[in-house]
């Protein structure tokens, strides 16, 4: 009896804890939502995707309790006749007008807020190139003259070749990881300037909150400011179609503390000096100066 | 007045004339039926069945991005051929399935519906209905030309769209020619309303079918025009030394988002605009009960029409267009949910205190009443441009837009089939096969669909043929409500064949409370609509508002 038993208890606590936070963590089953982010105007975007939400959902409840109500209450089946003199109502019809109005001025007042506070990108600490190539991203930090490509890791992208063979769960951070990440200061103001070389790429973070078009001819400002005490890394992807590596051009942002920050902006300025040694870097792969766009193309053309 | 009082029933002496009449046309036989066709009806068929054909070789498409979006890694496919397939999936879909059954839901519905004998310029219905499978031959063709098919997206967006190969005149071609179809179809619409309209059939007395379809038209008129201005300018900056949109040259690649867009939303209301109209003729049918504010509907349809010229660049919220007009468009793009809203509730007060019976054509409007609005909630969400900023270009979009297309418009579509269909087959479907289809379409579009929403807003791009390891579960979710869903839609050939072949004779009225004049001829409907004008006092029982 117990042996017939135990396996199913065996499986029912697998279940539960399949369905336990911890667990949804590593599953996709939980991946339901926006995150919340790690900036200010990330969490403000969050608020308002939930308050709008909200808003739905109240409206939903009320129309749809109104057409289901309909539905079981006057059926035809039921003999019900149908009162064919309810074909106008200026009042009903005035107020469900006047009511929806309201409620979007209520959602477009907080909207409007926050756009602006995304336009402001007055006063940067810190101000970054970013231009997008197919298929990777370029990093320029213009203060300090630091510069850098970033494109798919050589772990994803033999995985993400046709029929490789590898199992994508065994990758770490499948598509999601770069060969070198964008490295920013937690707590400080980061101006981006977004282009492109060739066609329209799209810089995406989730966590932080911006989504920015990187567009060959312009260039595009967006900003964000990580939490202070929010140090970590986070991942993003180009969200507009590039052409075949669309997927394969991942973004990762290292957020590290002002300290580590200037230590590691200083040891890549020592290692990108002209005749500096070339195992010193972290940016520039195989040692050598970073990549013109011809080779990045041809790198990325074996993909 | 006796002669014009057509009973319903198929026995009457005004039918017993128009048949009499209909066997002395010269109606030809054979394929020169079909080519050499100018009859609305032979015309209306024609589009129907192209339609239902896009819509399968469309939804193999589909199958093909599900199957690979099955699960993370490339299994089947390569990553160029994806993005064809998403391209040619939409552009098949769009301009081959929904638009084309639109005109021929126009072309069988328009003359019956306002007391006209056919179309007005039915010569040029020909040409209209004929420039398509010429056009769709050459799309599908580039499936097999050096480079692949197109696969910049059904949006085109320069400068990716100038890298395809050898299908980028033929694509750019054959969307001239749909374009120019689409044009002539709706100068059709336009004239025929505007001139073919029995004596009594006032502008507020047309069925809302004939009204959403009239604005429509308009839409038409003065959107393609503009999507054809925007590919012929892809096409010399390719081939001719221009440089529109390439900005080495001083062009503009925002230029094309504008141009492209200015023409892209007020589409995709040309799209759902005639879904109203279906709609607002099946729910008061089956509620029993005239629909609750007609006159309003035509006002917020007209207004939706307006308003769609002014919201195109909520699309392009994150190219990084100014503070101002990211404000003006997203306001503009709210406004819409107010007549959009007006139109919710009149449908719902029309069954408030009706007699609901759920016939398949009921089922599948009542489909779209309660899809629609959750397609309209998300995009009021997108509307906010704040929150565009992680919503756009993910999969929080895709499910929008296919929460509106295809239970919106496309369950408007197959509605507007089980509703007429007796009416013009004389023939009566197997009403519990159809409400099969409904059930499964229902079930098996929000498996689909439904997950899309969660993918989005956990990140996961729309446009990609690979993803990271957490969006696994839901596409899988997602995969296997797309196989059951496109299976499921197979029931639909079968239903209609099975109908024309073996189904029972169909009454005039077909529904007990069907209003309106193609209601008052006999089933099926006689080969030239209305011989005779109808009196006026028919007229005014099929308005019955």
């Amino acid at each position: 009896m117990v042996q017939k038993i135990a396996p199913k208890l065996a499986a029912l606590t697998a279940l539960l804890v399949s369905l336990s936070p911890a667990a949804r963590a590593q599953s996709g089953w939980g991946e339901i939502n926006m995150p919340r982010g790690v900036t200010m105007i990330s969490q403000k975007i969050y608020d308002l995707h939930m308050l709008c939400f909200w808003v739905c959902v109240a409206i939903g409840i009320v129309v749809f309790g109104v057409m289901i109500y309909s539905m079981v209450v006057f059926r035809h089946s039921k003999g019900v006749v149908a009162d064919t003199t309810l074909v106008h109502n200026t009042r009903i019809e005035v107020i469900w007008t006047i009511i929806p109005v309201c409620i979007l001025i209520g959602v477009a007042v907080p909207a409007a807020r926050t756009l602006i506070q995304i336009s402001d990108t007055r006063n940067p600490e810190l101000t970054i190139k970013v231009i997008g190539y197919q298929w990777g991203w370029q990093y320029q930090y213009l203060e300090s003259g630091v510069s850098f490509f970033s494109k798919l890791d050589a772990r994803s992208n033999a995985a993400s070749q046709l029929d490789s063979g590898i199992d994508p769960n065994t990758v770490p951070n499948y598509l999601r990881d770069v060969d070198h990440p964008l490295v920013v200061p937690v707590g400080t103001k980061i101006l981006l300037l977004i282009t492109a070389d060739d066609v329209i790429h799209s810089w995406w973070v989730p966590d932080l909150g911006v989504k920015m078009d990187a567009i060959p001819g312009y260039i595009n400002e967006a900003w964000f400011a990580v939490d202070a005490d929010k140090a970590g890394v986070y991942r993003g992807q180009c969200t507009e179609l590039c052409g075949r590596g669309h997927a394969f051009m991942p973004i990762v942002v290292d957020a590290r503390s002002k300290a580590d920050f200037n230590a590691w902006l200083d040891s890549e300025e020592a290692a990108q000096k002209p005749g500096a040694p070339a195992q010193a870097t972290t940016a520039a792969p195989a040692g050598a100066a970073p990549p013109t766009p011809a080779q990045l193309a041809e790198a990325s053309a074996v993909r | 007045m006796a002669e014009h009082t057509h009973a319903p029933a198929a026995t009457s002496p005004a039918h017993a004339v128009h048949a009499v009449h209909d066997e002395h046309d010269h109606r030809p036989h054979g394929w020169r039926r079909w080519v050499y066709a100018t009859n609305h009806k032979d015309i209306g068929t024609m589009y129907l069945v192209f339609a239902g054909l896009m819509f399968l070789i469309g939804g193999s498409f589909a199958m093909v991005i599900r199957a690979e979006l099955f699960e993370p890694g490339m299994q089947l496919v390569d990553p160029q051929f994806f993005n064809s397939m998403t391209t040619m999936h939409a552009l098949f879909m769009i301009f081959g399935a929904v638009m084309p059954a639109w005109t021929g839901l126009a072309n069988w519905l328009i003359p019956m519906q306002i007391g006209a004998p056919d179309m007005a310029l039915p010569r040029l219905n020909n040409l209209s209905f004929w420039i398509l499978p010429f056009a769709f031959t050459l799309l599908f063709s580039t499936l097999f030309v050096p480079g692949g098919a197109p696969a910049g997206g059904w949006t085109l967006y320069a400068p990716l769209m100038v890298q395809t190969g050898d299908a980028f005149p033929m694509t750019i071609f054959a969307i001239h020619m749909m374009g120019a179809s689409s044009i002539l179809g709706a100068i059709n619409v336009i004239v025929t309303i505007m001139n073919m309209r029995a004596k009594g059939m006032g502008l507020l007395r047309m069925p809302l079918f004939v009204w959403t379809w009239f604005i429509t038209a308009f839409l038409l008129i003065a959107a393609m025009p503009v999507l054809a201005g925007a590919v012929t300018m892809l096409l010399t900056d390719h081939y001719f030394g221009t440089t529109f949109f390439t900005a080495t040259g001083g062009g503009d690649p925002i230029m094309f988002q504008h141009i492209f867009w200015f023409f892209g939303h007020p589409e995709v209301y040309i799209l759902i605009l005639p879904a109203f109209g279906v709609v607002s003729e099946i729910i008061p049918t089956f509620s029993r009960k005239p629909l609750f504010g007609y006159e309003t509907m035509v006002y917020a349809t007209a207004s939706i029409g307006f308003l769609s010229f002014i919201v195109w660049a909520h699309h392009m919220f994150v190219t990084g267009i100014p503070l101002a007009g990211q404000l003006f468009f997203m306001l503009s793009t709210m406004l819409i949910a107010v007549p959009t809203g007006v139109k919710v509730f009149n449908w719902t007060a029309t069954m408030y205190k009706g007699s609901l019976s759920f016939e398949p054509p009921m089922l599948f409007a009542l489909g779209f009443l309660f899809m629609f609005t959750i397609g309209g909630f998300s995009g009021l969400m997108l509307a906010l441009v704040p929150a565009d900023y992680e919503y756009h270009g993910t999969y929080f979009v895709v499910a929008h837009f296919h929460y509106v297309l295809v239970p919106g418009a496309i369950f408007a579509i197959i509605g507007a089939v089980y509703y007429w269909l007796p009416k013009w087959s004389g023939k009566m479907y197997d009403m519990r096969l159809a409400t099969w289809h409904f059930w499964l379409s229902t079930v098996f579009v929000n498996v689909l669909f439904f997950p899309q929403h969660f993918l989005g807003l956990a990140g996961m791009p729309r446009r990609i043929p690979d993803y990271a390891v957490q969006f696994t579960d839901w596409n899988m979710v997602s995969s296997i409500g797309g196989f059951a869903f496109g299976l499921s839609q197979l029931l639909f050939p079968y239903i209609v064949l099975k109908c024309l072949r073996s189904g029972e004779p169909a009454t005039g009225r077909v529904w007990e409370s069907a209003h309106g004049l193609e209601w008052e001829l006999p089933s099926p409907a006689p080969y030239h609509s209305w011989g005779e004008p109808p009196s006026e006092a028919l007229i005014a029982r099929g308005a019955a508002h």
